[in-house]
């Protein structure tokens, strides 16, 4: 997106999305230098016939981007094309004037989180990050420095000798993201790098995303919750079977968001208690009892309220919670009415 | 780890810009040639030091201990007692066990795990990741494969002469070696090793590129190798072991139903395998060069 969009603008739709205004456009080319910017320009791929994503243009400035859509709406695949990872059917991408064609001058500038959690055997998380720094050609002193700095951004210091193997999940996403951020690129690619993450490490490593990108990097951070995109992202590309449907600044997709109430889970015991005092607070729009009586269903417009709410009753009355979890069928809702509405259109 | 510890928040002064690392000034083949020796020693300590390399050990091994075996419990009708006939239970122990089997499969298990290892245990984009040439990652994987192979087996091929000859016949050995045509045929036999390295090397780096379960294409070519004594001579010469059968000091006896054929010298083997290894390189960085990583269905 360039820096002057500031609106949350539909793009060209999904042949199956009955929006009548919907249009087949391309993203206009401001006149930017694409040295400066991550530039997608007519890029399409196919799986043999099954559509991964269609006619992209996007022009990517500094800051943090955040690719929303559901599960196989085609986000990763554009991260995959952006880092060569996948090769485009048709169409050119360009990162700061490089091409994933020529990976030996494109990953000088990038780095990818991706959602693939494996590591090499038997390595140590100090290990794994100096393995491929050597890769880059640093040699011996430069690495072990590199490395060091990374591990202490994402707070691994402590746990860099252990072995990957006996990491929690969120610890091994903390390792590759320090592994993504070691050589200290400009351009940073995360596919859901919140996944596995407590609230309090979530909280943390958004305020490291924010920091660098507050410091001109250009993030690129896939996600399909988007409370958590509200929280930290300048700008947002939503995705929907492979197309881009809309693209603008974060604040379209928070009015979106506040129009639309999210559904969130509560696993607990006693939910018929818990159900009783949610109502009283304004913004719930609706509460349902779980099939199997051992967690509510509920629908807010106001998320940060009510999870302060929720604190507030399990606290007073002693509820033992299991978990608290947004449904992604109300972010599909949104997803619709972006699709099939002129809602987002500016 | 304590989640209560604060992540570090980047200072864009010095975090952010490029140090002044050697990589930056370094010429084109000296990153190439850093970059080659890093993968080298990381593909060496992953694939090499650790348990996955046991197999290989095992068949590096298996000669210099049935050997030994041979030696501290000698078979009634031993024909190991004759000195003379130990140039010709070398060449049949060195044809049939020790290139046609364990090298052949000590290089496919080695080679063909080089790629198609990462894309099982979904690691290789971390190289796709990096700022690497494709090439130099092949050719990097390769030369790791070649240095384990070619230092087993060649401890392999010297070890079975040395056990062979001077367990039994320590006089009459040091005599065939130092003063005599022992030396030679080692230094030939070891030649042969490092070449069949080579040539099986490059073969089972491509199928290990190309088939998702490279077992059976590994089987066909083990079966094809065998039964190149009955080919044609047109046929013989699409094969690795002709041009290494050819270069054996003492040729292994192939039976009565062989077809008989002249060997190909070594001036034209030798070159030939190498120019063969180089095409398939060659095959394998344009295949890598285009290659995709999704890992699905892996």
């Amino acid at each position: 997106m360039t820096p002057t969009t500031t609106t949350l603008t539909t793009q060209s739709s999904s042949p199956t999305a009955s929006s009548p205004t919907a249009t087949a456009s391309t993203l206009p080319v401001a006149p930017v230098s694409s040295d400066k910017m991550i530039v997608f320009e007519d890029v399409s791929k196919f799986y043999g016939e099954i559509l991964g994503v269609n006619r992209v243009n996007l022009q990517i400035a500094p800051g943090i981007t955040s690719l929303v859509g559901p599960n196989g709406s085609g986000k990763t695949t554009l991260m995959n094309l952006m880092t060569g990872l996948l090769k485009p059917t048709q169409g050119r991408i360009s990162v700061l004037g490089t091409s994933p064609e020529e990976p030996e001058a494109m990953f000088q500038k990038l780095g990818y989180c991706s959602q693939f959690d494996s590591f090499p055997r038997g390595a140590t998380a100090r290990e794994f990050i100096e393995f491929y720094l050597h890769v880059h050609g640093y040699t011996k002193q430069e690495t072990a420095e590199l490395a060091h700095a990374a591990l202490e951004r994402v707070s691994l210091v402590e746990a860099a000798d252990r072995k990957i193997s006996s990491f929690s999940k969120g610890m091994r996403q903390r390792v590759r993201l320090a592994q993504s951020i070691a050589h200290n690129p400009s351009v940073l690619v995360l596919d859901e790098p919140l996944n596995g993450l407590d609230p309090m490490a979530r909280a943390e490593i958004i305020r490291l995303f924010r920091s660098l990108a507050d410091a001109g990097m250009y993030l690129i951070i896939s996600s399909h919750i988007l409370h958590e995109v509200d929280m930290m992202s300048d700008n947002v590309v939503l995705i929907h079977n492979g197309y881009v449907v809309a693209e603008g600044e974060v604040h379209g997709v928070r009015d979106e968001i506040e129009e639309h109430p999210i559904q969130i889970l509560i696993r607990c015991d006693r939910p018929q208690i818990l159900a009783a005092r949610l109502f009283e607070h304004e913004h719930t729009v609706e509460a349902r009892i779980h099939d199997d009586r051992n967690g509510l269903f509920v629908k807010t417009r106001r998320p940060d309220d009510f999870y302060l709410l929720l604190n507030k009753v399990i606290t007073e009355q002693n509820l033992h919670v299991e978990s608290v979890a947004p449904v992604d069928d109300d972010l599909n809702a949104v997803y619709q009415y972006l699709i099939t509405s002129d809602g987002g259109q500016a | 780890m304590s989640l209560t510890t604060e992540i570090r928040e980047p200072n864009a002064a010095t975090d952010l810009k490029q140090p002044d690392m050697s990589r930056a000034r370094a010429t084109s083949w000296s990153l190439w040639t850093r970059q080659t020796l890093a993968i080298m020693r990381l593909e060496i300590k992953k694939n090499f030091l650790s348990r996955r390399a046991l197999l290989l050990y095992l068949m590096a091994g298996l000669p210099l201990v049935l050997l030994s075996a041979l030696a501290l419990f000698p078979p009634p009708n031993d024909e190991l007692e004759n000195f003379s006939e130990l140039s010709q239970v070398y060449a049949a122990i060195y044809g049939g066990l020790i290139l046609r089997t364990l090298v052949f499969f000590g290089c496919a298990w080695v080679f063909m795990n080089l790629f198609r290892g990462e894309v099982v245990d979904r690691s290789l984009h971390y190289y796709f990741l990096a700022p690497v040439r494709r090439e130099v990652l092949v050719v990097g994987k390769y030369l790791s494969g070649l240095i384990a192979t070619v230092l087993l087996f060649s401890i392999t091929t010297v070890g079975s002469v040395v056990i062979l000859y001077f367990w039994r016949f320590p006089t009459e050995s040091a005599r065939y070696f130092f003063d005599g045509a022992g030396a030679s045929q080692m230094l030939a036999y070891l030649g042969v090793t490092i070449l069949a390295c080579i040539g099986y090397g490059a073969v089972f780096l491509i199928v290990g590129l190309f088939f998702r379960n490279p077992i059976i294409p590994a089987l066909l070519l083990y079966g094809w190798e065998w039964i190149n004594f009955l080919l044609p001579p047109f046929l013989k010469k699409i094969s690795v072991i002709h041009y290494l059968q050819s270069l054996v000091p003492v040729p292994m006896s192939e039976g009565p139903f062989a077809v008989l054929v002249e060997p190909t010298p070594a001036w034209i083997s030798v070159p030939s395998l190498l120019l063969f290894t180089g095409i398939v390189l060659f095959l394998a960085s344009l295949h890598i060069r285009r290659m995709e990583i999704s890992y699905a269905g892996d």
